[in-house]
């Protein structure tokens, strides 16, 4: 069972291999400049450095999709197609222990290739991480944002293990090559985009600290048309994800700054269009602060990442086994 | 018994492919399953091999629960219609397939059918013939050495030689490893020269069932002066009727020997028999009145 299997999915495996090693040789060979610290660092950045970077990203992102639509849809779904279930379904093996085998061999295959790419991109751009956490940049996010923690650490092999196992599972439940690959890929997609919103950050409390606004540590002013200050955001630290940054009253409730605060030191006049924009105006930091109100930041400070890659790595490897146990249900029941 | 079957049915959605199928066929016959397309031979091939399990009855092959275990796969080969095998594997590889998922595999069994039948081992499955992809899924199911090879219109893609020549070619095996065949046409000229026992499958429900000598034992062409069919005796059972202005000739059923004579009583054919019960719009069980 174990030949067939492979003899079948050899062709497939070694197209999506290709790409993994083929980026791995590259990230081997042009390795980051080494740097004393986080500035002299993204000072030295080259644009090829800058192109790995985000082809690592991308890749990252490419391949659990891939899996699933190339690896996992066809695998049961052309053995449907083509009618040949009903050869090997007559020889003497269980239809249990044919799944079993395909998806075991194809999944294992699955999950190395997604485990050994998110390693070999987080271990390339580990400098940059690395420096991310105590200095902001404009290009590189820290690890703990969404953009950049799919893609870094342990969490890519349950992104393939879960896309590889929903293809397999769409694929019995449609029965067609080509619609299932279509399904897998929005359903995947959706997970993608469900988790980061709604469950990454709340999956562990997040931190929350109230600051003082100040000339310092103000970050960003929203002026409105008629000139009052609406919304202010003030530094949050280095290298954490923020999942909120509002004013909020002396009783801790977030306030909408434009409506609830009239105060004449919050309004600045604007400028024409050829003017330069007003400057900050600290008068209203300090009527804000004397008033008691206060900037509070919610956050998932970035000595979280590790944790959270386990908690995502077990979510994804749950949704896995939940899909493998309908695909056997449904290889046995649903199909005779 | 190699397959038995009681009140067996199936049903996909409210759609009855199979209805009240009592059946027994014994060891070592080749059983020839006769109907129109969609009378039920496909589903009953199928759930004699555990492909489809029954919404009704129960059914027991070679002693056991289709496709219930290894075991149970083992005694059953089955060859589904269309032949399926895989395009992109050669014939070799397939007899490799057959090998790693048979404990039971007769390698030299398979080379020397396939090198009698001169397929090439390195050709490709998807660059065979209609006929030659059947040999080759023939060759996967004997070589199993299965106790029942069930065989789903193994010749319906295929040309009257190459249907002669399966046919012959099945026979030779059979007779050779002294296995059980049931298998299905719905054409009864593929199936006369090779099966013993009949089985005439009709809108989902089973006609007649039973060996050929038997059959052609029990049923009669009578041909007389025109009469009323109401007139015959209680145990001759009328399958077909025609008239003409002087003659009326029937087609009956009977264990008791004709008496009547005014009949000139013939010998009926198995193809007319089958065409007969396929023809006759049924009334009550057939089965009841064979035994």
């Amino acid at each position: 069972m174990i030949w067939l299997t492979w003899r079948q999915f050899r062709l497939p495996a070694a197209a999506v291999a290709a790409i993994v090693v083929t980026l791995a040789i590259v990230l081997v060979i042009i390795q980051l400049p080494s740097a004393a610290d986080a500035q002299s660092l993204f000072d030295q950045i080259t644009d090829l450095d800058y192109s790995l970077y985000y082809a690592g990203l991308i890749v990252l992102y490419a391949i659990p999709p891939i899996i699933g639509i190339f690896w996992g849809a066809p695998l049961i779904t052309r053995e449907l197609e083509t009618g040949t279930y009903r050869l090997v379904w007559n020889q003497t093996v269980t239809r249990g222990r044919w799944l079993a085998v395909k998806l075991g061999t194809a999944g294992l295959v699955a999950v190395t290739v997604g485990g050994l790419a998110g390693l070999v991109v987080s271990w390339w751009a580990g400098p940059i991480d690395t420096a991310t956490l105590t200095t902001p940049n404009s290009s590189f996010g820290a690890r703990m944002e969404p953009v950049v923690f799919a893609a870094r650490g342990i969490v890519p092999i349950g992104y393939s293990a879960f896309a590889f196992v929903l293809g397999v599972t769409v694929g019995i439940l449609v029965r067609r090559t080509v619609a299932a690959m279509a399904v897998t890929l929005v359903a995947y997609i959706a997970v993608q985009l469900i988790v980061p919103v709604a469950v990454r950050p709340y999956i562990v409390p997040p931190d929350q600290q109230t600051v003082a606004i100040t000339e310092e540590n103000i970050t960003m002013i929203g002026i409105n048309e008629s000139g009052r200050v609406e919304r202010l955001g003030v530094e949050n630290q280095p290298g954490s994800w923020l999942l909120s940054n509002e004013t909020v009253d002396p009783a801790g409730n977030p306030i909408k700054l434009g409506e609830a605060v009239a105060l004449a030191e919050c309004s600045v006049t604007l400028p024409n269009q050829a003017g330069p924009p007003p400057g900050p105006p600290t008068a209203c930091f300090a009527k804000l602060t004397s008033l008691g109100y206060r900037q509070e930041l919610t956050y998932q400070p970035a000595s979280r990442f590790w944790g959270l890659q386990a908690l995502e790595l077990a979510v994804y490897l749950a949704l896995t086994a939940l899909l493998t146990w309908l695909s056997f249900r449904l290889i046995r029941r649903r199909l005779s | 018994m190699i397959l038995r079957a009681q009140g067996l049915g199936r049903k996909y959605g409210r759609r009855r492919a199979l209805a009240d199928c009592t059946l027994d066929i014994p060891a070592g016959h080749v059983t020839g399953l006769v109907g129109p397309n969609g009378a039920g031979k496909s589903t009953l091939l199928n759930l004699a091999a555990g492909m489809l399990t029954p919404t009704e009855g129960i059914i027991e092959v070679c002693g056991g629960r289709p496709g219930s275990g290894t075991e149970q796969l083992a005694k059953v080969g089955f060859v589904a219609q269309e032949t399926p095998t895989y395009a992109g594997l050669t014939v070799a590889e397939h007899l490799h397939l057959g090998a790693q998922l048979n404990p039971g595999w007769d390698n030299a069994l398979a080379y020397e059918r396939i090198t009698r039948l001169g397929l090439d081992p390195a050709q490709k499955a998807g660059k065979l013939s209609g006929g030659q992809r059947a040999q080759l899924a023939l060759t996967i199911g004997i070589a199993k050495r299965p106790r029942l090879l069930l065989l789903d219109e193994p010749v319906a893609a295929l040309d009257p030689l190459a249907r002669r020549e399966f046919m012959q070619d099945l026979m030779e095996s059979v007779a050779e490893h002294g296995l059980s065949v049931v298998l299905s046409s719905h054409l009864v000229a593929d199936l006369e020269r090779v099966c013993d026992h009949l089985i005439v499958l009709m809108d989902s429900r089973v006609r007649i069932s039973g060996e050929f000598d038997e059959l052609l034992a029990t049923h009669f062409r009578l041909t007389g002066p025109r009469r009323d069919v109401d007139t015959l005796p209680r145990n001759q059972q009328v399958l077909s009727v025609s008239h003409t202005d002087r003659q009326t000739t029937l087609l009956v059923h009977t264990s008791e020997p004709i008496l009547d004579p005014a009949w000139s009583v013939s010998p009926v054919t198995i193809e007319d028999l089958v065409l007969a019960y396929m023809s006759r719009p049924q009334t009550r069980p057939a089965l009841e009145v064979l035994r």
